[in-house]
């Protein structure tokens, strides 16, 4: 067992066996240039190369830090806390949010005004939305599950992550993945999966990646000094094994050749659109679902500083929503060449799934019992708990949409895309967004944010611009849906797709707007956070509790538990 | 550590006596309706699972005891929409076209198959409105490179331009300057020339008519109105499809265009094609 009371070293053998695979890993990536005929390739060889490149640089370097910071590192609970990589995981979150936000604003003025591809094929919508949909679920969403489960996986197990170069391995391992997976949508690599679109050798390296994301979480948690594995930890581990599952059964494939960028998928048609959805839908329920309530889970009862509300609910709605989310997928592929038998299993396990889901918001919400004062002061507070109504009315609208009546009229429309941004803009980045206002000052050891005020305009900026996304693709998205299946008393159909088209144009003016606001409202926060990183000011929420300024640093909190 | 549960006053219940990083737990009762709730959908599924096609066999799979075909369903639904629209068809078939223009019964099926089946294929070039843009033609006006009359129409879509048919409308304007038929001077000099004719304040330049009546009369007409049985457009009205400006036409004459229009035949089936053709007729322009 390994001694958690004394000073982290780094194991010299790691380091000759980390720097070894770096070195073969440059070596493949001068074989790749060196034979590729394909330029967007033999770019992503060069990236890899200067990447791995500096990892050996690094990994040479490592351990020969100052032991004096090492010492100052050990928090009152007596462990030595490994924060430097979430601080890390932090920044770049907010780093790739802001960006995602951005391309995603972008391709939504581009839909309203289609002259905004600028007629360049690096710019134009099909390229650009991977490139938005992997920045915010990928980048900024993957960021901020890395950063906060090995947070909440070290205090709340009081143990210190597993290896010293691991979970850095991990963090930049990972932000590689990330820039060869957008680098190469911009110049057209992508194997057309939705959610999966980087090519073979990009999956590969995540897939290296993410088994020693799931080793150092799992090795952590053995080392825990407590009894129980905590409920957030519980989520974070079946965020981690689930998609590791999901990533190697749907990239699946062959590449034409070692050295090129393309490659063939193992299934093929409705085979192959299964497999697909199996993924993409359980993207969102262990990705986008499951990871973010094990933020909630943490963060929600650690600002409101009230217990979780209900032990046995948290288990009952954990295993109900990990066992049926797996098999929701097909609510995808409703009315295709999809058999009966696999719909009605996608939508009934749809329609179950809609407590399991709701289980976490009552656990939220109800976790507030005798602190919703504290929303009056606390805009940090705030934005999680709307973070927790828009699951609420995504995760009853996701079953609500999996009727197959209902789909017959939502599928393939905007609502759709509403119904998605409801989710992702109203959960999963604001519950992002409430951990990372707790976050920056926790690591950076401030007594609170730069600017209490910045986090409401914030909240209400980007509030505003959900409400306005939302409301303009139901809109659309119910138009839409009318126009495609009217008929006139002929039976032809009344309207042709192009004046559907035509008909959105206000509605994706809106959006574009709403959109809009929500990037600004990124911008407010990511200034905000800078400013707390340079320790200017000490905004705490006003409470009648003297102690309470105190209390919202993790580490001093600990001290009492001991 | 403690490992006793607490008691928490708010909300007049039990902690679970765990405790991480200053986080508790109560030890609340699941919420009775968040509950019953859930087994209401779960009995709903296994219900839906009786009466509908569900669970998957070694090589079968539970049908369900309503019988329910997705499949099925659709075909019925094409099957009748087929049936409903078989007179109709059969009587497009037999009838000409002048005859489906003037009978009201069928004029207002043509309107409606033509309308639909125009914004699917047609807009997309032409327009919503069939008021065509650069390179491809205005269908409302009087100005048809091919004709305008319904047998004419007809012909053009089924055959398409410059198409994949064997019998597509074909016409093969020179490149008179890659060609080497004229030189820069002598294309800029004949551009002018049949802007005078439908522009009054530019003025034909000296030698100008010679150049036309040697290179461009054979095909557009002495009196440059065009010809359609070979496409030539019309020079001497003010429509211009590749643009009005004296660049654009010094660049038609020097390169030579050659729009491309699908042959729809095989793509719609032949009664179709006739409502279509009585459509486009009857938008404004034909002939």
């Amino acid at each position: 067992m390994t001694n958690l009371s004394a000073p982290p070293t780094v194991n010299s053998l790691a380091k000759g066996l980390t720097s070894l695979s770096l070195g073969i890993g440059v070596l493949m990536a001068v074989f790749i240039v060196a034979k590729t005929s394909s330029a967007p390739m033999a770019f992503h060889g060069y990236i890899m190369m200067l990447a791995f490149a500096l990892g050996i640089f690094a990994v040479i370097k490592f351990g020969s830090r100052d032991n004096g910071r090492i010492a100052a590192e050990k928090s009152p609970a007596g462990v030595f806390y490994n924060d430097g990589v979430i601080k890390a995981g932090a920044i770049a979150a907010v780093f790739w949010g802001v960006i995602g936000f951005l391309v995603g604003d972008i391709i939504a003025w581009q839909l309203a005004f289609p002259a905004l591809n600028f007629d360049l094929e690096w710019t134009n919508f099909g390229r650009l939305r991977p490139l938005h949909t992997s920045a915010v679920v990928f980048a900024f969403g993957g960021n901020v599950l890395i950063a906060t489960s090995f947070y909440v996986v070290q205090r709340t197990s009081k143990a210190r992550l597993a290896g010293e170069i691991a979970p850095w391995f991990v963090f930049w391992g990972y932000q590689l993945f990330i820039v060869l997976a957008a680098t190469g949508y911009v110049l057209g690599i992508t194997q057309g999966k939705e959610y999966a679109e980087p090519e073979w050798y990009v999956d590969i390296w995540l897939t290296i990646v993410w088994v020693a994301y799931l080793l150092v979480f799992l090795i952590t948690l053995r080392r825990r000094q407590e009894p129980h594995i905590f409920v957030a930890n519980w989520f974070y581990l079946a965020f981690i094994a689930t998609v590791a599952v999901l990533h190697l059964v749907n990239n699946m494939s062959m590449p034409i050749s070692f050295v090129e960028p393309k490659s063939y998928s193992l299934f093929a048609g409705v085979q192959g659109a299964l497999t697909q959805w199996w993924y993409g839908h359980n993207a969102v329920g262990f990705f986008l679902t499951a990871g973010f309530l094990g933020i909630m889970y943490y963060f929600v009862p650690k600002r409101a500083e009230r217990p979780i509300y209900s032990y046995r609910l948290s288990i009952i709605h954990f295993w109900s929503l990990i066992f049926l989310y797996i098999w929701a997928g097909p609510h995808h592929l409703h009315y295709t060449a999809l058999p009966d038998w696999a719909q009605t299993l996608g939508m009934t396990f749809s329609i179950i799934l809609w407590m399991p889901s709701w289980g976490g918001m009552i656990n939220g919400l109800m976790t507030l019992s005798g602190a919703w004062d504290k929303l009056r002061t606390d805009p940090v507070l705030k934005m999680m708990v709307v973070s927790l109504a828009f699951y609420g009315m995504s995760t009853f609208e996701g079953p609500l949409m999996s009727i197959k009546a209902v789909n017959g009229l939502s599928h393939y429309t905007d609502w759709t895309v509403g119904h998605v941004h409801s989710g992702a803009l109203g959960w999963v980045a604001y519950i992002s967004f409430g951990a990372l206002y707790c976050l920056f000052p926790w690591l950076w050891k401030r007594k609170g944010l730069y600017s209490l005020k910045l986090v409401n305009m914030h909240f209400w900026i980007s509030t505003i611009g959900i409400v306005l996304y939302i409301c303009s693709m139901w809109v659309s998205g119910i138009m839409e849906g009318l126009m495609w299946r009217s008929y006139d008393a002929l039976g032809f159909l009344e309207y042709s797709f192009v004046e559907t088209v035509a008909a959105k144009f206000i509605p994706n003016i809106i959006r574009a707007v709403g959109g809009l606001m929500f990037v600004i409202g990124s911008l407010i926060m990511a200034y905000n956070l800078w400013r707390t990183v340079r320790g200017e000011g000490d905004a705490v929420p006003e409470t009648s509790e003297a102690e309470t300024s105190e209390t919202s640093e993790a580490d001093v909190k600990t001290v009492p538990a001991e | 550590m403690s490992n006793e549960p607490e008691y928490d006053e708010i909300t007049d219940t039990y902690t679970t006596g765990h405790e991480w990083d200053g986080v508790k737990e109560l030890d609340t009762p699941m919420p009775r309706w968040w509950l019953w709730t859930l087994y209401a959908t779960i009995i709903w599924a296994v219900g839906y699972w009786i009466a509908m096609p569900a669970w998957p066999l070694v090589s079968d799979y539970t049908k369900g005891v309503l019988g329910y075909s997705q499949r099925d369903v659709v075909a019925a639904q094409l099957n009748e929409a087929k049936e409903a629209r078989k007179i109709y068809a059969e009587r497009l078939l037999s009838a000409d076209l002048e005859t489906i223009e003037n009978n009201q019964d069928l004029l207002e099926f043509s309107m409606a198959s033509g309308k639909a089946v125009f914004g699917d294929n047609c807009a997309g070039c032409h327009g919503s409105g069939a008021s065509g843009a650069k390179g491809y033609p205005n269908l409302n006006d009087d100005d048809w490179l091919w004709g305008g009359s319904l047998d004419e129409i007809h012909e053009t879509i089924t055959v398409g331009i410059r198409g994949v048919h064997e019998d597509t409308r074909l016409s093969d304007m020179p490149a008179f300057l890659t060609d080497e038929f004229l030189d820069e001077g002598q294309i800029k000099d004949v551009a002018a020339y049949v802007t005078a004719l439908s522009d009054k304040s530019v003025t034909a330049p000296a030698g100008s008519l010679e150049i036309y009546q040697e290179n461009c009369a054979a095909c557009h007409g002495e009196d440059a109105t065009g010809n359609k049985e070979f496409g030539a457009p019309n020079l001497a009205d003010s429509i211009w499809l590749f643009g009005d400006d004296q660049q654009s036409l010094i660049s038609t004459i020097s390169y030579s265009r050659k729009g491309v229009m699908p042959s729809w035949a095989g793509r719609l089936d032949p009664a179709t094609i006739k409502a279509l053709a009585v459509y486009i007729h009857t938008l404004g322009g034909g002939e």
